[in-house]
């Protein structure tokens, strides 16, 4: 077995030694260092992201909370000024037809009271033209004059009769 | 100590490219050494040209550099918290120098570094020694109760202090033996069904299909093995950071 050779154990260890120690410092001094910072400096981007991040989602919530505000601000502006409207717009159809009662009553009253007068003129003519017949009447029938209050009252008895 | 030409252990003959001795000692550059110098400038270009833009947005390359500095690095996290955080280079290290060599003795004709033992061992023991004094540098004399389990009672500590004592001096042999027998193994199949193709000429199709599938296995064994010798050293450290069981 070769490995056995004891002649060839000094030169191969001390290429060993040569090699691994060589290998050990140029890690240790060069390549390990490089790839330290390489590996902290992308962490520490990483960390400067990740905070600039946080801070810009923190941004947007804020805007998102002021928009939102300003929409439920907006909508109960608008619901007030619609019941607004409409209170407004209720009033004024009550106060319309308010008056138009008022004046329908009164029109009402007065074409009553045109009304009356009418019947009492009608009944007034009717007085009339009962004692003037109830006077030619007579005088036909009996040849006597009928004075007019007699007549009148007359019609005025048989008229009350009526009632 | 020549192995027979064609042997399935012949890949992992060493064999020197440059003679150098330094010393007395033979410091000799050879076929282990180039992979290992491959190796090294693999990690280092890769990792290096992954991290050169040191994109925002990473890469794809980038992108591979990164997911296996955060794979070990949740590992350590996860297996020894915070503490562990000071040893993480060494961890990163240890990990890729295994990956990268498991891996690249998967290519054709080259060499599997982590296939010796003494390389393997060598690895096991920086760890075990560093984890030793570790634990002692931190806990001082009171490493020592980490071989008496809470709750032991008297009559049985003759018996299980010297289990526990054993299980951890153990650890670097196992460590070192888990690794290198997993890459032998693997490339020693490799080699010998890979005799049997040329054999078995048409009917070699067989054992080429198998070994399709083995190789398959073997990337999976290469970065599971440098896993697990990562954790392991993770776990340790633990074990010498919390001294606890």
């Amino acid at each position: 077995m070769p490995q056995l050779a004891t002649a060839d154990f000094a030169p191969q260890l001390i290429w060993l030694a040569i090699t691994f120690v060589a290998l050990y410092l140029v890690m240790w001094r060069v390549v390990l260092p490089r790839i330290v910072d390489v590996l902290e400096e992308r962490q520490r981007r990483i960390d400067d992201d990740l905070v600039t991040a946080e801070g810009l989602k923190r941004e947007a919530d804020e805007a998102l909370g002021a928009y939102e505000k300003a929409l439920a601000d907006a909508r109960a502006d608008a619901h007030g000024t619609a019941s607004e409207t409409r209170d407004a717009i209720k009033k004024q159809a009550a106060e319309r037809e308010a008056e138009l009662d008022a004046t329908l009553a009164r029109e009402n009253e007065a074409s009553d009271a045109r009304i009356r007068a009418a019947q009492e003129e009608g009944r007034a003519h009717v007085r009339h033209i009962a004692s003037d017949a109830a006077r030619a009447v007579t005088r036909r029938l009996i040849g006597a004059a009928v004075d007019d209050a007699a007549a009148a009252a007359a019609v005025d008895a048989a008229l009350a009769g009526d009632r | 100590m020549a192995v027979k030409e064609n042997s399935p252990l012949e890949q992992f003959e060493i064999s020197r490219l440059v003679d150098i001795q330094v010393g007395g000692l033979d410091a000799s550059f050879t076929n282990s050494s180039l992979m290992m110098v491959i190796v090294l400038a693999l990690a280092v270009v890769s990792l290096g040209a992954g991290m050169r833009r040191r994109a925002m947005v990473p890469g794809r390359w980038q992108s591979i550099v990164e997911l296996t500095y955060e794979f070990i690095a949740d590992m350590l996290r996860e297996n020894v918290g915070s503490e562990g955080r000071r040893y993480f280079p060494f961890v990163f290290t240890l990990f890729m120098f295994i990956l990268l060599c498991n891996l690249l003795g998967l290519v054709p004709y080259s060499f599997t570094v982590t296939s010796h033992i003494v390389v393997t061992f060598a690895l096991a023991a920086i760890v075990f020694v560093g984890v030793t004094v570790i634990a002692l540098v931190r806990h001082g004399v009171r490493f020592f109760t980490f071989f008496v389990p809470p709750g032991l009672p008297v009559v049985l500590a003759p018996l299980l202090v010297p289990i526990e004592v054993i299980s951890y001096l153990a650890r670097p042999v196992t460590l070192s033996l888990r690794l290198f027998a997993n890459m032998m193994a693997g490339h020693t199949m490799l080699k010998v069904f890979g005799g049997f193709v040329v054999a078995l000429g048409l009917f070699g199709f067989a054992p080429f299909v198998f070994i399709i599938a083995i190789y398959a296995l073997e990337l999976i064994v290469a970065v599971l093995q440098a896993y697990v010798f990562t954790v392991l050293t993770c776990l340790y450290l633990n074990d010498a950071i919390h001294l606890q069981h």
